[in-house]
């Protein structure tokens, strides 16, 4: 076929490089990966229609004041009070603790892997760092609850920390999102060229000089990407909050007693059997819709980071 | 690399007259830290092994893998997990294989990347990919569970659910692995007459097969391990028998496993060995996977 089309262009003055007949299938097929593409933005179509047909209908039962603004959330009794506060707080305080543990651990362990660590440790390394990240989340969420708070927590500081509490979601999250922190950094730090480093130690500077001074401004932008990637994960964390920070929303900052967070109060309503039309039903998918939201940002605000402020070397 | 730069740093700081212990001590003691961070994180991933594994291993057994649930924690097992698990992993297979590599063959061979509309797609890809896993599970509620499509809390909703959730990985593993056959072999095949999709059927993603092997099996890893979109959608947490086609009800390792945990246990039923030894058997399963995927990588990789 192809050698038929190639004669027929030798024999006219004009070459065209254009097939002599039009190959259909070839469209065809192409057509058939368009629409497999188009997968990926069906699927965000429908969870932003899903969230926001649902949310619509929950702001006409509760004015969107009351909602945003209120400090109680108690949907389920009589009288229902719809203030979605004490759910974000206890999101940002989960998340807060879970960035304190995960930023200077996973920062640290990008270090010493990309700086200090001999080719051969780092080769032996990373893969266990992503076996960390490859642990399901419910075992995190079992660990912290049948260990980490317990043994660790209860034994340092006794009767002041409850059995379920957001201290211990916030600090097992925090190691849960350490490889994210961890491997987007150490990327980063890798990919400064090898000639600023010798500039640096050229002009005098120390291994801790070089490494503070030079390499970690130069790769602040992955730094900063895998920050705010790293909270959007803990933000979005349902099954560690679920088991081991209880069921009961707080507006107040008791890391001790139990904290409620937007995904536990979605997995904790949601269980698949709710009415639909239910003020249940309403309630998962108005605060579903304010989590889509916040990670949303966290998520644009990483990638523009990346875009905006990457140095590029040649 | 590290190496270098120490030996050339450290003449050189006495040279200029700076205290040149103050700033060793200094230097090893930030090295120090630095080490600590990473051995923190290692530790904990060692001692939540060890304590899954000493709560869990006197369960493990085959009774446990043959059993079906039941409120007598002493004979209760994971068959229909089990089960429900590996039904999950072949619709999300199904769904995912020919999908994914369809839009990574779509956004690397076709797509130009001058045009708002790929860009989106691509940009598109990147967010979803950071999307709670439970805001899944709220899709799959809302269009699969019920609303348009109303399938029930049934396997294939299950398996539909997790395989838009590990979409955006398989689609990023794919195009790298497109990405990695070098540009000749394509131009070779299309001077030889072939033409686009020949090339691209024919040269480019035989080469790609491994590198796409790898990202399809992390991605389902990734998706039986995942528990809140199941519990969203509906998965059962009492069932005693397996299932038996697409419509059928189901539960899940993880969610068999997030009963236990969250029952409350006595001295008659103590649930949680049960837990940690579905916790093994799920990391077992895991593991092997996990092997699998390396053991392609590094057997199948080309060197161009």
């Amino acid at each position: 076929m192809e050698a038929g089309a190639g004669a027929e262009a030798r024999g006219r003055p004009e070459i065209s490089l254009r097939a002599a007949r039009p190959r259909y299938g070839e469209k065809v097929i192409k057509g058939l990966l368009v629409l497999a593409a188009f997968i990926s933005v069906l699927t965000t179509t429908g969870i932003v229609l899903s969230l926001v047909e649902e949310t619509i209908v929950f702001l006409g039962d509760v004015p969107i004041g009351d909602f945003l603004f209120g400090t109680d959330w108690s949907p389920l009794i009589n009288p229902p009070s719809f203030g979605v506060l004490p759910l974000v707080s206890g999101t940002f305080v989960v998340g807060l603790i879970a960035m304190l543990v995960a930023t200077p651990l996973g920062l640290g362990a990008a270090i010493y892997l990309s700086e200090y660590a001999r080719p051969g440790v780092r080769k032996t390394i990373k893969p266990i760092l992503e076996l960390l990240a490859g642990v399901p989340t419910i075992v995190f969420g079992y660990f912290a609850l049948t260990f980490f708070t317990p043994e660790v927590l209860q034994a340092l500081f006794g009767n002041s920390i409850q059995i379920f509490n957001g201290l211990a979601a916030g600090v097992i999250v925090g190691f849960l999102v350490i490889p994210t922190v961890a491997s987007i950094s150490e990327d980063a730090m890798s990919a400064v060229p090898q000639s600023l480093r010798e500039g640096a130690f050229g002009l005098g500077g120390s291994k801790l000089q070089v490494t503070m001074r030079v390499v970690f401004p130069a790769a602040l932008s992955g730094i900063v990407a895998s920050l705010v990637l790293a909270m959007s994960r803990a933000v979005g964390e349902t099954m560690v909050v679920l088991i081991a920070g209880g069921l009961q929303p707080q507006w107040g900052l008791n890391v001790g007693e139990s904290m409620q967070t937007m995904t536990a109060f979605i997995a904790a309503t949601g269980k698949g059997d709710i009415a639909t039309g239910s003020t249940a039903y309403k309630t998962v998918f108005a605060v579903g819709m304010a989590l889509f939201l916040i990670t949303l940002v966290l998520n644009m605000f990483s990638i523009r980071v990346v875009r905006k402020y990457r140095q590029v070397y040649e | 690399m590290s190496a270098h730069g120490e030996t050339v740093a450290a003449p050189r700081g006495e040279a200029v007259g700076r205290p040149a212990a103050s700033r060793r001590v200094k230097d090893a003691a930030f090295r120090l830290g630095m080490l600590v961070c990473l051995g923190l994180a290692i530790l904990l991933l060692g001692v939540l092994l060890w304590d899954v594994a000493v709560d869990g291993a006197d369960r493990l057994s085959l009774d446990f893998i043959t059993s079906f649930a039941s409120i007598n924690a002493d004979q209760a097992g994971i068959q229909a997990a089990l089960t429900g698990t590996l039904w999950l992993m072949a619709v999300c297979a199904a769904f995912i294989i020919p999908v994914g590599v369809a839009t990574a063959i779509y956004l690397e061979e076709y797509a130009d990347n001058t045009k708002w509309y790929n860009r989106l797609v691509e940009v598109n890809i990147q967010n979803l990919a950071a999307v709670p896993s439970i805001v899944y599970g709220i899709l799959g509620l809302a269009f699969l569970v019920r609303g348009p499509l109303s399938l029930g809390p049934v396997i294939l909703a299950g398996g539909l659910t997790l395989g838009l959730l590990v979409l955006p990985v398989v689609i990023i593993a794919g195009r790298e692995a497109i990405r990695a056959v070098p540009p000749s072999i394509r131009e070779g095949s299309m001077a030889l007459g072939a033409t686009q999709w020949q090339t691209i059927w024919r040269q480019v993603l035989p080469a790609a097969v491994p590198g796409i092997a790898t990202g399809v099996i992390l991605s389902l890893s990734r998706a039986i391990g995942e528990t809140a979109p199941l519990i969203v959608v509906g998965a059962a947490t009492f069932v005693a028998f397996n299932p038996e086609g697409l419509d059928s009800n189901f539960t899940a390792m993880p969610i068999q496993i997030f009963d236990w945990i969250s029952r409350p246990s006595n001295d008659v039923n103590d649930y949680r060995p049960l837990a940690a030894a579905g916790i093994l058997l799920l990391m077992i399963l895991l593991l092997a996977m996990n092997s699998v995927a390396i053991w392609l990588r590094n057997r199948f990789e080309q060197k161009w």
